[in-house]
């Protein structure tokens, strides 16, 4: 079921280069002030990071789409807590 | 291939399970539905906690943002590069022992234990500095939650680090092989996890305010 072909220490090498390196940006940006936006793009950088850990390291890009759905589902119960939580202490404060 | 004393519970009354067709890969689909199932639990848990970090960061937006400044950004980002490298490294072993080489499954398993323990040195010395600084749990709502998060997510790195340590210990006694490696796995996955956790802690706490 493993069938991987003889690259994936090269994929796990891209992939280690491309997290350092958004690492490096995500930590240049925090010094400079973007206001609000800087909140939006450390989450995207960090989303996008923890992407690349899920679907490569993690091998999901390349497992049955049942693991990916034991995957996703806790984030989407995450989102809904969130949400649900945000909008109280907005609306009800 | 197998013991002599046929009584385990797998084919052929193994007590190791083999393949069932000479150079057929056992499945470990289970155990892989199994860690995700438990990493799920894993996010909920981090998850109140990131729930809460949103709903007092939204109340007092000026406190998070002067706090921040208080943390070493530059060890927090250090952190980050040595967790990512351990994901690197334990990725690495598991695809060094899909293709049956030990030795190098050893190897990498002793990099990323390496790791684990640097990250954990440099935690310290990150906590001792806030102590010293007088940055305490109870100082405000921002380090209460810059100290649990950190602090559970430190429990979990320790934690990760005996698992892999135990998987070492196996591999030295030759208990993997490519056509069986699935506890090695379902470290690697875990140990993923907490690297994804601190992807979104390093940001959270330490860059933004």
């Amino acid at each position: 079921m493993a069938e991987k072909g003889s690259n994936d220490y090269k994929v796990y090498a891209v992939v280690w280069i491309a997290l350092l390196i958004l690492t490096g940006t995500t930590v240049a940006v925090s010094y400079v002030d973007l206001g609000f936006l800087n909140v939006v793009v450390a989450l995207l950088i960090a989303s996008a990071k923890a992407a690349l850990v899920a679907l490569f390291f993690m091998h999901l890009k390349y497992e049955k789409k049942l693991l990916l759905g034991f995957a996703l589902a806790p984030l989407c119960f995450l989102f809904v807590i969130m949400s649900g939580t945000l909008l109280d202490t907005l609306f009800r404060r | 291939m197998g013991n002599h004393v046929a009584n385990g519970p797998y084919v052929g009354g193994e007590t190791h399970p083999e393949p069932i067709r000479e150079g057929h890969f056992v499945s470990d689909e289970p155990a892989k539905l199994g860690i995700f199932l438990f990493l799920g639990t894993e996010i909920l848990l981090f998850g109140g906690l990131f729930t809460a970090y949103l709903v007092f960061r939204v109340k007092y937006p000026q406190m998070f943002y002067e706090d921040h400044f208080r943390l070493d950004r530059i060890l927090g980002a250090t952190n980050t590069v040595v967790l990512i490298c351990s994901s690197f490294t334990v990725a690495l072993a598991i695809a060094s022992i899909r293709r049956g080489k030990r030795g190098l499954l050893q190897l990498f398993l002793a990099l990323t234990i390496l790791l684990a323990a640097t990250f954990l040195v440099i935690k310290y010395f990150e906590y001792r500095e806030d102590f010293a600084g007088g940055l305490f749990p109870s100082t405000d709502i921002f380090f209460s939650l810059y100290f649990m998060m950190t602090g559970l997510h430190a429990i979990h790195v320790t934690g990760g680090l005996v698992v892999l340590s135990a998987m070492l210990y196996l591999s030295s006694r030759g208990k993997f092989s490519e056509r069986y490696y699935t506890p090695v796995e379902v470290a690697g996955l875990y140990w993923h996890f907490v690297d994804i956790v601190w992807i979104y802690l390093l940001p959270l706490l330490y860059l933004v305010g």
